[in-house]
């Protein structure tokens, strides 16, 4: 009776589709994706701040102008050190990306949870562990990423702004312009770790959920 | 008479090809405190291709169970499950998901429309699981839509759709990639007579026209005039096993 050798294994859906499929959803809870986002936009602004921040005051401090050492001097900075991060702003600031981590992780945990009857649906129409995984993993990291995008603007514009409250137009003269770029790219490298991280746990919890569940009369 | 007629049937159910086999199935829960419930004990049965067949029973009687079992959603205990002539429990996490993808179309209860998705993108969800293109797909969907009866609410949204359209998308959504059976745990049971007895009419339709099997709990006597056999479980067991034409009911009659 068994002739299971003949059984062809389940197509693989491939990464546009599944990109397709998880994209129309994110659009389509527009509202509950932005709450995951402000998490990344917030942490990734602080991050980008900091760094474009400590960018201007070293680029000052290395221009070595007499009224900008004045300036810089009455702003408590001190010249002699670079402008270096002290070692607290550096611990700072991993605590703010480690919240953001778990801030996605439980946002995405409660995303599986909520949909653990779609799941389960999705699996009775013939998806994949697979699918399910890439489904998941794309939601987050795409949220991830564009929260990253939005916070690098805000932390540069915020950056900019304060510096140029206090010192003015020796903002522009002395700008860092490569020291800059680095901080946006270590800041979105920052925020896209951080959200392919926090994607791997909720994908597999969702690829874990069984078809059953589809089944179970909620109330 | 009635000894005549099971002699006839008999001779007949050996000429069907049959569709699902359950062999002496058994699935048990292990509660806390070592409390066990016996689910479904001990069911055997066989389903013919192109059937309509009913299962009925009281509540916590094992008919959800049983519907897990012969759809590749569970796994029992002790027992057998041929699908298709393919054993069930043999199959890995792919192969599964290959069944229940081809083999089977499930309509549940609370319909299980996915809410982001329109229509047209739940029916072609599982073509698309299936490796079809999505231009392929479209095409196929579109007229499964109008063989459903939804050709022109193709792309709106669930919470746009009635109760008894969302199960008309289900209903699509269930032959996109057209299974061999089609399980419906009481498909009926959240709508209204008049809408319930249209789905179960579409669900008729479709065992006519293209030769799918439905089976289908349901707790609902319009359903027994369309069966061609019902199945009574109870206690997780089979109570009874009837071919429509040999009961002597008038629907009306049972209803009250
Ligand atoms: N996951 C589970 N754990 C423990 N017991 C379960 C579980 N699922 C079902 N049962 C038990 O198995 C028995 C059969 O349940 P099942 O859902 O199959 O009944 P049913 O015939 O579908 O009932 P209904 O008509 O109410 O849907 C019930 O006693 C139920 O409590
Ligand atoms: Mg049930």
């Amino acid at each position: 009776m068994a002739r299971n050798t003949d059984i062809p294994e389940q197509t693989r859906v491939s990464w546009p589709i599944v990109f397709r499929v998880s994209i129309s959803g994110l659009q389509r809870r527009f509202g509950r994706a932005m709450i995951t986002l402000t998490g990344v936009v917030l942490a990734i602004a602080f991050l980008c701040y900091m760094l474009v921040h400590e960018a201007f005051i070293r680029a000052m401090i290395l221009a070595d102008l007499d009224s900008l050492n004045i300036l810089l001097q009455q702003n408590d900075i001190d010249i002699f050190s670079g402008g270096q991060m002290d070692p607290m702003t550096y611990l700072l600031i991993g605590l703010t990306l480690l919240t953001c981590l778990v801030g996605i992780i439980n946002a995405m945990l409660m995303a599986v949870t909520e949909r653990i009857k779609e799941i389960g649906t999705l699996k009775c129409l013939g998806a994949t562990d697979q699918f399910i995984v890439r489904a998941y993993f794309v939601e987050s990291t795409v949220q991830g990423v564009c929260g990253a995008a939005f916070g690098l603007l805000l932390g540069l514009l915020v950056a900019v702004l304060v510096t140029v409250r206090t010192y003015g137009g020796y903002t522009f003269r002395t700008f860092p312009l490569p020291a800059v770029l680095v901080s946006l790219v270590v800041s979105l490298l920052a925020g896209a770790l951080l959200s392919i991280t926090a994607a791997i746990i909720p994908a597999y919890m969702a690829a874990r959920k069984q078809p059953i569940e589809a089944l179970r009369v909620e109330e | 008479m009635v000894d005549f007629h099971k002699h006839l049937d008999a001779a007949e159910d050996a000429q069907r090809d049959i569709v699902i086999r359950a062999i002496d199935v058994k699935r048990h829960y292990h509660g806390s405190g070592g409390v066990v419930t016996k689910a479904l004990d001990g069911v055997t049965l066989d389903v013919f291709r192109g059937e309509y067949l009913s299962i009925m029973g009281p509540s916590g009687s094992g008919k959800s169970t049983l519907f897990n079992m012969i759809g590749g959603i569970d796994s029992p205990t002790e027992g057998m499950v041929f699908i298709d002539e393919i054993d069930v429990a043999q199959l890995d996490s792919y192969e599964l998901a290959w069944l229940r993808c081809h083999k089977i179309g499930y309509i549940f209860q609370s319909y299980n429309i996915l809410p982001v998705l329109t229509a047209m993108e739940n029916v072609t969800l599982p073509m698309i699981f299936a490796g079809n293109s999505p231009t392929e797909a479209r095409e196929k969907g579109m007229a499964i839509l109008e063989t459903v009866g939804l050709g022109e609410r193709a792309f709106h949204r669930p919470f746009e759709l009635s109760g008894g359209q969302q199960q008309r998308v289900a209903v699509g959504r269930a032959i996109a990639n057209d299974p061999v059976i089609i399980l419906a745990d009481e498909p009926t049971a959240n709508l209204d007579v008049h809408t319930g007895a249209e789905i179960i009419e579409l669900l008729e339709k479709l065992r006519e026209e293209r030769g799918i099997t439905i089976i289908s709990a349901t707790h609902d006597m319009k359903m027994l005039d369309v069966s061609s056999r019902i199945l009574w479980i109870r206690d997780g067991m089979v109570q009874r096993l009837e071919e429509r034409k040999n009961l002597n009911i008038q629907i009306g009659g049972l209803e009250g």
